[in-house]
């Protein structure tokens, strides 16, 4: 008889499933404990990969609960590919719907900040615009001014306060007080940097991302706040060598 | 098919499997270590710093490349968009060797991040060496194949290990990659004598020696069950079969490979001064 891969794969990932028949000892007998190394592995890698790649998560649960979150997670979401630098993508979605964790609502978008940080380190390479010839531009010329950014940048919006929430856990931060916060992530060489940007800086820095010039990045952050100050967001953006092209409308 | 002795330009000498956390102290005193390898699948970012170190690192030292998600021994075609990876990887880095595993990892859209057994029959040596080929091909050079280490048999399987990687190195040119720890643990586990196994290996293929720690387990039985860890020292009994296996075949390219808990480097150090001494022996 002959075991094929779908009956292997199947009965690695749900450890109720009997072995399948063919798998053998060196007596003959059922392999029974042997293959049990194979689902042993598959699924502590994979729940040690996620423990790496989800630290604020798995210190928020504690080393005991994250374990059975991640043994739920493996076995219903295991990778689509052999880069497990970026497994985990699914589980912002997944902890949404696990029941045990709904009373922390903050959860998912912690994930989604663990996984912003991990694809801006992975993310290529680039070299910093000059930005010192910013605050040398007449007003009309900065309005008309569009941005390029790096590939490292990752903006992160939520209802809650994640960048405080990451700090308080990762680096001994401060309590975090309740509050939406916008988390932006820079790569000025090779360590990601988070910088927190009030909501209105975060659709500021949102509207740069997507194209759009200085003047209507400016009016769109000023709809959510007419005091919005601009400087601590630019001066993150700069300081983390975010800008990699610094381009003028062309004149009307 | 490629020629089989094309490329063997690892340095006869030990080597280690790099971790970041020895960044420094590789380059400050490297001590017996002459190369490093590498898996495949983290360097596959677009960059920052893993990149960046291993183009540093490649500067100094040849650099082996050790593919660990390909998924060789799958009954599905070969994953197109890794083996493009692949082949960037190998494009930008031009190393001394490219290796990969008799086994498989992927099936349906699932990767399990595990080296899963296959039976040694003639559909799966057909299938392993049209995706070698592949490889081979797309890669524009020989690979070296690694045998396995197995905790359980397939009723199915008609023909030993040793002849079935012999057979897959000379319908497709590979090398072979012997894995000594391999060795140890996977003849435990099936009742079988090291030595007799490499006396069946075909030995002229090799091209580079792992050496790695394992658990010891026991099954329902009460049979010792020998779990390929990567996690601990070699243990005596390996390291006595590696200097016999050095000895018959003349010296090779040797890895000491330890991928959990990995210890200092001076720990890492001493493994590859052991290996070093066996290679002297034989090269005088």
């Amino acid at each position: 008889m002959s075991v094929g891969q779908t009956a292997f794969r199947e009965a690695i990932l749900d450890p109720a499933r009997d072995v399948p028949d063919g798998l053998v000892d060196p007596e003959g007998r059922p392999a029974g404990k042997r293959f049990d190394v194979y689902r042993n592995n598959v699924v502590v890698s994979l729940s040690n990969a996620l423990a790496e790649a989800f630290p604020v998560i798995r210190k928020l649960l504690g080393e005991s609960n994250f374990g059975i979150l991640a043994g739920h997670f493996v076995r219903q979401h295991p990778p689509s590919s052999p880069l497990i630098a970026h497994y985990g993508s699914a589980l912002p979605d997944f902890l949404e719907g696990f029941a045990p964790v709904q009373n922390l609502g903050y959860l998912p978008d912690i994930a989604r900040l663990e996984l912003a940080m991990r694809r801006a380190y992975h993310a290529a390479d680039s070299t910093p615009a000059d930005s010192s010839v910013l605050p040398q531009m007449p007003p009309e010329q900065l309005l008309a001014t569009r941005f390029t950014f790096a590939p490292s940048v990752q903006l992160l919006r939520s209802d809650w306060p994640i960048a405080a929430i990451w700090r308080f856990n990762a680096e001994d931060g401060p309590k975090p007080e309740m509050r939406a916060e916008t988390a932006l992530l820079t790569r000025p060489e090779f360590d990601p940097v988070l910088t927190t940007l009030t909501p209105a800086g975060g659709v500021f820095v949102e509207a740069l991302c997507d194209g759009r010039n200085f003047g209507d990045a400016l009016e769109a952050a000023a709809a959510i706040d007419p005091e919005f100050d601009l400087s601590p967001a630019l001066s993150a953006l700069v300081s983390g060598g975010a800008i990699t092209d610094i381009s003028e409308d062309p004149s009307p | 098919m490629l020629d089989a002795t094309s490329q063997r330009s690892l340095p006869l000498a030990p080597g280690i499997g790099y971790k970041p956390q020895h960044f420094t102290e590789i380059q400050q005193d490297p001590g017996p270590v002459r190369w490093l390898e590498v898996h495949a699948e983290n360097y596959m970012g677009d960059g920052g710093r893993p990149i960046a170190q291993l183009r540093h690192l490649a500067e100094r030292f040849p650099i082996s490349v050790h593919g660990v998600g390909l998924s060789i021994g799958g009954e599905a075609p070969l994953d197109a968009d890794h083996l493009a990876r692949l082949r960037h990887l190998v494009d930008w880095l031009n190393p001394a060797s490219f290796s990969e595993h008799l086994a498989w990892s992927s099936h349906e859209t699932a990767f399990l991040n595990d080296l899963l057994p296959l039976p040694y029959t003639q559909a799966t040596l057909t299938r392993v060496a049209d995706h070698i080929d592949q490889l081979q091909e797309a890669l524009g050079r020989q690979m070296l194949l690694e045998n396995p280490s197995t905790y359980l048999a397939f009723a199915e399987s008609e023909m030993e290990e040793t002849d079935f990687l012999r057979e897959i190195a000379q319908r497709t040119g590979c090398g072979l990659l012997l894995d000594i720890n391999n060795v140890f643990v996977s003849c435990t586990n099936q009742k079988l004598d090291p030595r007799a196994y490499i006396a069946d290996f075909p030995l002229d293929f090799v091209g580079e020696v792992h050496l790695g720690g394992h658990d010891e387990q026991e099954d329902e039985h009460g049979a010792p069950l020998l779990i390929d860890s990567h996690g601990a020292e070699v243990v005596d009994p390996v390291w006595t079969l590696y200097a016999e296996t050095i000895a018959a075949m003349g010296p090779r390219p040797s890895l000491i490979e330890w991928d959990t808990d990995v210890p200092d480097w001076p720990v890492l150090a001493a493994e590859a001064e052991r290996a070093a001494g066996i290679l002297a022996q034989v090269s005088q």
